[in-house]
């Protein structure tokens, strides 16, 4: 595997390992639409749990059944081994920071946060103190005294991650913590999570559209379609092998060529995709038969792009410059090939601008190794 | 500042002028004169055909005399104190009664509260009189009310309402609960539920969570509704005149019979003067609330 994962938290790879949170064929339906479909899924204590999926495939609907907002229509959900159906929501050890807010708007962000802890047994000084925590935690201290009507959207999202957080629940579940936050706050408010997380081993499930920042904070991604989980895996796991398309599509870019594929010696592959081109070259574990219609994905940083041909490489295309994005950093270069496929290269732009020797309408070389890419068959 | 802007500015002080200030200070005229046998029956009147002598004439004789009339005669005070505590009873209990109700409305289905609104308000298509005439077939003794709780077996002697001061908290309550009604559930109904869902997330029972977060809410609604109920309550006369009885003191009572039975045009103003001066204080209350529930919205 590509990443170190010698002594690493993995509980999901421990056999022994109880989970904390188990949904078993749990399926919810509103009226005829079913929202989550048959869903089976183990999630381990002081996991950061990331779902991530297009909008209305069922995350906000998995959190409120976590929640004890809404029912299950059949199957079990249990946390800490104890089955939670008909539990209510102030019976559970769980927080949850709404997709909405929900802040209290006759109350100031101070109360608003202390109103958790207010309704435990907590003592006075204690609440106080916990309070200016969580204020400094998520730098809101000028705005203590103001109502939520008067803090900016972003204030107002912290507000709501420092009232779920304040209680120190067993669970965290976090809608869309982050997504009103510029850039900077928000890799810093990843990072405070993630400390926040190691320091109180609280488990965190948290929803993203940001595929980045479920790359940066998650111990593993469920990707989910239309109620139902694609993929259960760590982030590195999720983007080097994704299970099928609509994953590998997902999550970060990708080029998707699809052939024939043919098995050959020492689980090389050839996919053949195009009529006169050579086959594309691949390495599959485990094999795939013969004949078999296939997906070949290779993500664009793992594609090089050059004047010359290089002599070294398994798979060499040559194509046409047609567009480069420019991000800065990187730069994404579309090529079309003779055959109307058009592949995106990733280049880093190690050099200025103006002293790039590719520009739009080069010939130009595409190559990868026959291990950059994978196989998909779905 | 243009003409536009003056125009826009001076409509409404003209209305508040030619409706209210000018009614106000002949109303306060007439509270400085002396009754007399005549049409109309005060004087001093005042002589256009004078000019200034006449004006000065005419201001001279105008005293305090009524005011200090009123101060003298415990009837008097004795009927604001009663007509204040049978408002503030009837509010409470308008309040009380008309929670409930907004609260239903306001968790009814989307489709449903249109009609229920429209059953709110339904009333208000018949006349105010008759169906507070129609109390008295319902609260006598020979009435529906007294028939259906002898008839159930509840009771063997028929109760006194009519005529008690029941009998006009009732007509008050009835009349006016969709003043109070209104404003609670249109507070209620912008009220997000996941409000709610939060509170019970961080802790709070149903119960506490009502208490924490919906009656905060509303409060803006329920101080609404109880001034819209409070302020006209203070000054009734047709609900104690009608349902009350002979002991049932309030303020709008005493105000009729000194304009029309005694025709003392000066007292009954100087009553009504009073009146209105112990109702600027709610009103300025309402007011302030109105003003701070706008500034929270923008
Ligand atoms: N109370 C409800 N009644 C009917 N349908 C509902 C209800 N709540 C959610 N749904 C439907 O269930 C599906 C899943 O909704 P959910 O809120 O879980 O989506 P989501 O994945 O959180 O989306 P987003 O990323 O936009 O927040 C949606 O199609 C939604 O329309
Ligand atoms: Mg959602």
């Amino acid at each position: 595997m590509p990443v170190n994962e010698q002594n690493v938290f993995a509980p999901w790879e421990d056999p022994k390992a109880k989970p904390l949170i188990k949904f078993e064929n749990v399926t919810k339906r509103f009226g005829d639409f079913v929202a989550i479909d048959d869903l089976t899924l183990d999630i381990y204590a002081e996991e950061f749990f990331a779902l991530l999926g297009p909008s209305g495939c069922g995350k906000t609907t998995m959190m409120r059944m976590l929640a004890g907002f809404e029912n299950t229509s059949s199957g079990k959900i249990s946390i800490d081994g104890v089955d939670v159906g008909g539990v209510p929501p102030n019976k559970r050890a769980v927080n949850m920071m709404f997709q909405s807010y929900a802040l209290f708007p006759h109350l100031t962000v101070y109360e608003n946060i202390a109103f958790g802890l207010k309704r435990s047994k907590m003592p006075k000084d204690e609440i106080a103190a916990r309070v200016d925590e969580m204020l400094r935690l998520t730098r809101l201290e000028k705005l203590a005294r103001r109502k939520p009507h008067q803090v900016s959207g972003g204030q107002r999202q912290r507000i709501a991650l420092a009232r779920s957080l304040a209680k120190a629940p067993k669970l965290l579940l976090l809608d869309e913590p982050l997504g009103a936050l510029d850039k900077k706050l928000r890799q810093d408010t990843q990072f405070e999570l993630m400390d926040i997380q190691e320091k109180t081993g609280t488990t965190f499930v948290i929803v993203t559209h940001d595929q980045e920042e479920a790359m940066t904070v998650a111990s593993r991604i469920a990707v989910m379609d239309e109620g139902r989980i694609v993929q259960i895996e760590t982030p590195a796991r999720i983007y080097e092998t994704p299970n099928s398309v609509y994953v590998a599509d997902f999550i970060g870019d990708v080029n998707i060529i699809e052939g024939n594929v043919s098995p050959q010696d020492g689980g090389v592959h050839h996919i053949d995709w195009a009529e006169g081109q050579s086959p594309i070259i691949a390495h599959a574990d485990p094999s795939i038969a013969n004949g078999t219609r296939g997906f070949f994905a290779i993500r664009p940083e793992k594609v090089a792009i050059s004047a010359e041909r290089p002599a070294d490489r398994a798979n060499a295309f040559q194509g046409k410059v047609l567009d480069i994005a420019y991000l800065g950093n990187v730069s994404t270069y579309h090529v079309a090939l003779p055959t109307g496929n058009i592949v995106k290269a990733q280049a880093t732009n190690s050099r200025r601008l103006s002293r790039r020797d590719i520009t739009w309408e080069d010939t130009v070389w595409l190559s990868w190794t026959d291990t950059a890419g994978i196989i998909l068959t779905q | 500042m243009n003409i536009r802007r003056i125009f826009l500015i001076a409509v409404p002080y003209l209305w508040l002028g030619a409706l209210f200030l000018i009614p106000f200070g002949i109303v306060f005229k007439i509270a400085l004169s002396d009754g007399a046998l005549a049409i109309p029956p005060y004087i001093p009147t005042l002589d256009f055909s004078q000019g200034w002598a006449g004006f000065k004439d005419f201001a001279g004789k105008l005293d305090f005399e009524n005011f200090r009339f009123l101060a003298s005669d415990d009837l008097y005070w004795k009927a604001y104190l009663s007509s204040v505590k049978i408002a503030s009873i009837s509010t409470l209990a308008t309040l009380l009664v008309g929670y409930p109700i907004a609260y239903a409305m306001a968790r009814a289905a989307p489709e449903w509260r249109p009609t229920l609104m429209m059953l709110v308000i339904l009333p208000f298509w018949t006349s105010f009189l008759i169906r507070v005439y129609a109390w008295i077939g319902i609260l006598s003794n020979e009435g529906y009310l007294n028939q259906i709780l002898i008839g159930m077996g509840l009771i063997d002697e028929p109760l006194t309402i009519l005529n008690t001061n029941w009998a006009v908290y009732i007509g008050i309550v009835y009349t006016y609960l969709p003043f109070m009604v209104l404003p609670i559930y249109a507070a209620l109904e912008k009220m997000d539920d996941s409000l709610l869902e939060a509170a019970e997330d961080l802790g709070c029972s149903r119960f506490s969570a009502f208490w924490l977060v919906t009656i905060p809410l509303s409060k803006a609604g329920i101080v609404a509704g109880s001034f819209l109920v409070f302020i006209p309550a203070l000054g009734e006369f047709v609900i104690p005149s009608i349902l009350g009885g002979s002991k049932t003191l309030m303020i709008g009572k005493v105000l009729w019979e000194e304009f029309f039975n005694n025709r003392d045009w000066p007292v009954a103003s100087a009553v009504a003067v009073i009146l209105l001066l112990i109702l600027i204080i709610p009103i300025v209350l309402f007011q302030r609330n109105e003003q701070k529930q706008r500034e929270a919205e923008e």
